[in-house]
C-alpha cells in the first residue's frame, strides 16, 4: 500500500510540473508548485515509513514550514511588483 | 498572564512531542527555550487575545466537527465534477454578506469558506466577502447563511 | 485480529487518499481557468492529505511519530487556505479576470 501511495504522489508531482511548464499565467505556476511543495512533504513521509526512517518525519515538518514560507514570499513579489503588466508572463 | 501561560504550554507540549529524549540535560534546554521565547514573544507585544484565542477554544471544536462533515461532502462533490468533465461546472463569482462583528470571526468564516473545496474566498470589503465558487449551487449553499450564522455564534 | 482490523484501515485511508490526490492534479490539468483549478488543488490540500496522513498515523500506532504526523496534518490544514486565499487575492490584485459561466452572469 505504501508503495501505491508514493508511485500516486510520485505522479501527481508530474501533472504539477506539467502544469508549471504549461502555464499560462503566473499563478497558474505557482499554484503548481505549491502543489508540488505539498506532495513532497507528504511522500517525505511515505518514504520515511517505506524505508524505516522515522526521523524523515522532521524533515518533512520542517519542508511543510519552508514550503509555506517560499510561497507567500514569492506572492508578496509578485503582488506588488508585476501590477501593470496584468499578472501575465 | 494566562495567555502567556497557555504559550508556554503550547510551546512545552510541541518541545516534548518532537525531541523525544527525555534526559534531565534535554529537558532543562528545552525549559530554558520555552522561557526565552516566551520572554521574547512577550517583549514583541503580539501574546494576546489574537495569537492565543482562549475564549473561542470551548465552542471551536463543535465548529469543527461540523466543518470536517461540510468538507467531506464537498470534496466527493468536487471529485465528481473533476471526472465528468468541464461540462458538469458553472463557474461563479458572488458577494456575501458578514455578519461577524471582530476581526477573529471574519477571518475564522473566510477561512472555512477557502478550505471547503469548491469555495475559495477571495476578498474581503467592509461588511462582504467576494467568493468564487465552481458551480451556482455552492454560491446558493453558502447563501443559505447556515455557516456564517455559526461562526457567528461562535463569537458570543 | 484488532492489528488487521487497523492494518486494513490504513491500507483503505491511504488507497482512498491516493486515488483523492490523483483526482485532484487532473483536474488541476483540466479545468479551464486558474481560479477552477485552485478548487481542485483544495481537493489535494484537505481530504487526500488528511487520509494519506491518517493512513501513516495508523500505521505507526501511538508514538512520537504520530504526534508528528498530527502536526504535518495541523499545519498543513491551517496553511493552505491562507496560500490559497494569497493566491487568489495576488491573482485578482493582477487583475485577472475570473471566468464565468454564461447562465450566472448578471
Amino acid at each position: 500500500m505504501l508503495i501505491a501511495c508514493a508511485v500516486a504522489i510520485l505522479v501527481v508531482m508530474v501533472m504539477a510540473i506539467i502544469r508549471a511548464l504549461l502555464g499560462p499565467t503566473i499563478y497558474d505556476r505557482i499554484l503548481a508548485v505549491n502543489l508540488f511543495g505539498t506532495k513532497t512533504v507528504l511522500l517525505i513521509a511515505v518514504i520515511g515509513f517505506l524505508f524505516g526512517r522515522p526521523d524523515f518525519l522532521d524533515i518533512a515538518l520542517v519542508y511543510a514550514l519552508i514550503n509555506f514560507i517560499s510561497v507567500v514570499g514569492v506572492l508578496r513579489y509578485f503582488e506588488y511588483s508585476h501590477r501593470e503588466e496584468g499578472g501575465s508572463l | 498572564m494566562k495567555h502567556c501561560l497557555s504559550l508556554a504550554f503550547v510551546l512545552m507540549v510541541l518541545w516534548l512531542g518532537n525531541s523525544g529524549y527525555y534526559s534531565p540535560l534535554f529537558l532543562s534546554l528545552g525549559a530554558l527555550s520555552v522561557v526565552f521565547a516566551v520572554w521574547v514573544s512577550h517583549r514583541m507585544d503580539v501574546v494576546d487575545h489574537e495569537s492565543q484565542p482562549l475564549h473561542l477554544s470551548g465552542h471551536i471544536s463543535f465548529f469543527y466537527c461540523w466543518l470536517v462533515g461540510k468538507i467531506i461532502l464537498s470534496n466527493i462533490d468536487v471529485v465528481k465534477r473533476i471526472w465528468l468533465g468541464n461540462k458538469s461546472i458553472s463557474p461563479c463569482v458572488a458577494r456575501l454578506p458578514l455578519s461577524q462583528k471582530t476581526d477573529m470571526g471574519k477571518v475564522i468564516y473566510a477561512n472555512s469558506i477557502t478550505l471547503t473545496p469548491g469555495t475559495v474566498s477571495m476578498d474581503i470589503e467592509g461588511a462582504t466577502v467576494l467568493v468564487h465558487a465552481l458551480t451556482a449551487e455552492s454560491i446558493a449553499e453558502l447563501k443559505g447563511d447556515e455557516m456564517n450564522r455559526r461562526v457567528s455564534d461562535l463569537e458570543l | 485480529m484488532l492489528a488487521d482490523i487497523v492494518a486494513v484501515l490504513s491500507s483503505a485511508c491511504l488507497l482512498l487518499g491516493a486515488f483523492l490526490i490523483i483526482s485532484g492534479a487532473v483536474g488541476v490539468l483540466r479545468f479551464p481557468d486558474f481560479f477552477t483549478r485552485m478548487h481542485a488543488a483544495g481537493v489535494t490540500e484537505t481530504l487526500a492529505t488528511t487520509l494519506i496522513l491518517l493512513g501513516l498515523m495508523l500505521l505507526a500506532g501511538w508514538s512520537i511519530m504520530s504526534f508528528k504526523l498530527l502536526l504535518i496534518l495541523l499545519f498543513i490544514l491551517i496553511t493552505s487556505p491562507v496560500a490559497s486565499h494569497a493566491l487568489t487575492k495576488a491573482a485578482l490584485h493582477g487583475k485577472l479576470q475570473p471566468l464565468v459561466d454564461e447562465k450566472n452572469e448578471r
